[in-house]
């Protein structure tokens, strides 16, 4: 059985700034943007203004498949609601800090393909998430 | 530059409180300056350069320093989180090199159990312009699950199982029991860590360190000077410093600084692992201890969990006797930094003043290797190789 779901939140914070607020706007739409070098050609995660290989401010976005495997994870036991937080790494390449959602954490495993889902957050926009494929 | 017959530990003290609901963080820097001075046989008008990390109240180093009120000629307030204060002692040293400052005073206190802090336990929101921050505070990351990650992925590349782990905790208890001012003194067996409950899967409760209040202070001074005082000589030799983060999102979770740090701090001094008699190793977690064991060299990559079990980290028993003081598994993770008490069993040691139970015979080279931030996210490393005399 599914465990049930943590509401998630930026807790008030700024959630975008300039910088960043394509790949919120990418969110908002549905769509996961990974951040790609046009000099050096990396995708990099987060995304940033200057490529974090090479510095080159000629960058785009690409969107992502939805598709990645999960790198590793850790249930937290100590929370009133647990929750699997997760390293997941992208078919694009990048890998990325994000919750594992709606599934048994119990069954959770490094390796196991997982796709891209959006989960709402609390007064803020909707999170990029992962659940089993 | 080199750093040898440059600079010596001179005062090294270590706060006896655990619990300090009845005094002020400020308080503890001063009590904890007020011991390490007297260590060393030295006073208050001979510090002329002062060092601190982020647990001196205040900006920087300004507060702390009219606190109380020293007249400097240096000030360093680099932080690199719990790992910082063996950062400091090299820069310390560094100044004193340079002709900066002669005496260097380093203080780290804080009350983190008197507070309520759920240190490992709670996301914490940092600066709202922190660059990583919205990107991962939503998913709740907290100080326990990232360590956990790491854990996990180390079990998975190199079948590292949470019985070894727990041999880490083990042998800190060992060493616990013979410290009066461990706030843990009970001796545990793998079989209890393994029991304790979970806090974040695979990581127990009892693969986490103390939340304690209190703090530790340090002198780091110019060999001269250390010489004219009636204390045992230690001799800051090598140091090595470095930070690692998710490198733009190849992220991996099986390393750490220390392996940049440690080779630094080796070539500098001239040694290697196997000529070290004793290491204090940063114990925030029992995974912690795993992976720095490895990124220092003491073994391959991936060998950690095999060289740890059995007792391998156990004074008078294994090969390579570590936090003798009960560390921050134990005995004390003040300002949940434990950076400060690593250099201070390290001096202990050196001195021959560590408890007769635990002291390692002869006891003329070792290492404090700390670590600060986060090994699941980003973190800074710091590594000194010290000697007697």
């Amino acid at each position: 059985m599914a465990d049930p779901q943590r509401a998630m939140s930026f807790a008030g914070m700024p959630e975008t700034n300039p910088e960043t607020k394509p790949y919120w706007d990418g969110c908002a739409a549905g769509k996961l943007l990974v951040r790609r070098c046009l000099s050096c050609g990396k995708p990099h995660h987060y995304p940033r203004a200057l490529c974090p290989f090479c510095f080159s401010d000629r960058l785009d976005w690409i969107e992502a498949s939805g598709k990645g495997i999960v790198y590793s994870f850790s249930v937290m036991q100590r929370a009133e609601i647990r929750y699997a937080i997760a390293y997941v790494t992208l078919a694009e390449g990048p890998t990325m800090m994000t919750n594992i959602v709606d599934c048994d954490f119990d069954r959770l495993r490094i390796g196991m393909d997982v796709v891209l889902r959006f989960a709402p957050s609390e007064g803020g926009l909707p999170l990029p998430v992962f659940t089993p494929a | 530059m080199g750093l040898k017959g440059k600079a010596c530990i001179a005062g090294a003290f270590e706060h006896p409180t655990r619990k300090a609901p009845d005094k002020s963080v400020a308080q503890l820097h001063a009590e904890c300056a007020k011991g390490a001075l007297a260590d060393a046989g030295l006073t208050k008008d001979d510090v002329d350069g002062y060092f601190c990390a982020g647990d001196a109240p205040g900006m920087g180093p300004l507060s702390m320093v009219d606190y109380l009120n020293l007249k400097l000629r240096h000030v360093d307030a680099t932080d690199i989180g719990g790992g910082s204060y063996l950062l400091l002692v090299a820069h310390a040293a560094e100044a004193i090199a340079a002709g900066r400052c002669n005496v260097a005073l380093i203080t780290l206190a804080g009350r983190p159990r008197s507070e309520g802090m759920a240190t490992g336990t709670a996301p914490r929101l940092g600066n709202p312009a922190q660059p990583d921050l919205q990107f991962e505070y939503p998913y709740a990351p907290t100080l326990v699950n990232m360590y956990a990650m790491c854990a996990r992925r180390h079990m998975y590349e190199y079948g590292t199982t949470s019985e070894q782990l727990a041999w880490i905790k083990v042998a800190a208890s060992q060493h616990a029991q013979y410290n009066e001012h461990a706030l843990l003194r009970d001796v545990v067996t793998v079989e209890q860590v393994v029991a304790s409950p979970l806090v974040a899967s695979p990581l127990h409760r009892l693969d986490c360190c103390v939340i304690t209040d209190g703090g530790g202070a340090l002198l780091v001074v110019k060999p001269d000077i250390a010489r004219s005082l009636q204390r045992p000589l230690v001799s800051v030799i090598g140091a090595g410093e470095a930070v690692k983060g998710q490198s733009g999102g190849e992220v991996d979770l099986t390393y750490t600084a220390a392996r940049w740090s440690g080779p630094a701090a080796f070539a500098m001094a001239g040694v290697t692992p196997a000529d070290i008699k004793y290491a204090s190793i940063y114990d925030s977690f029992t995974i912690t201890v795993l992976l720095q064991i490895e990124d220092l060299g003491f073994c391959a990559k991936g060998e950690g969990g095999r060289f740890v079990a059995d007792g391998n980290l156990i004074s008078g028993v294994g090969r390579l006797p570590f936090n003798t003081d009960g560390g921050g598994l134990c005995n004390n993770h003040p300002a949940n930094r434990g950076g400060i008490t690593k250099v201070i069993e390290a001096v202990r040691q050196l001195r021959g003043e560590a408890h007769p139970k635990v002291q390692v015979p002869n006891c003329d080279l070792a290492l404090a290797h700390g670590t600060g931030g986060s090994l699941g996210t980003r973190h800074g490393a710091a590594t000194l190789i010290l000697e007697r005399g």
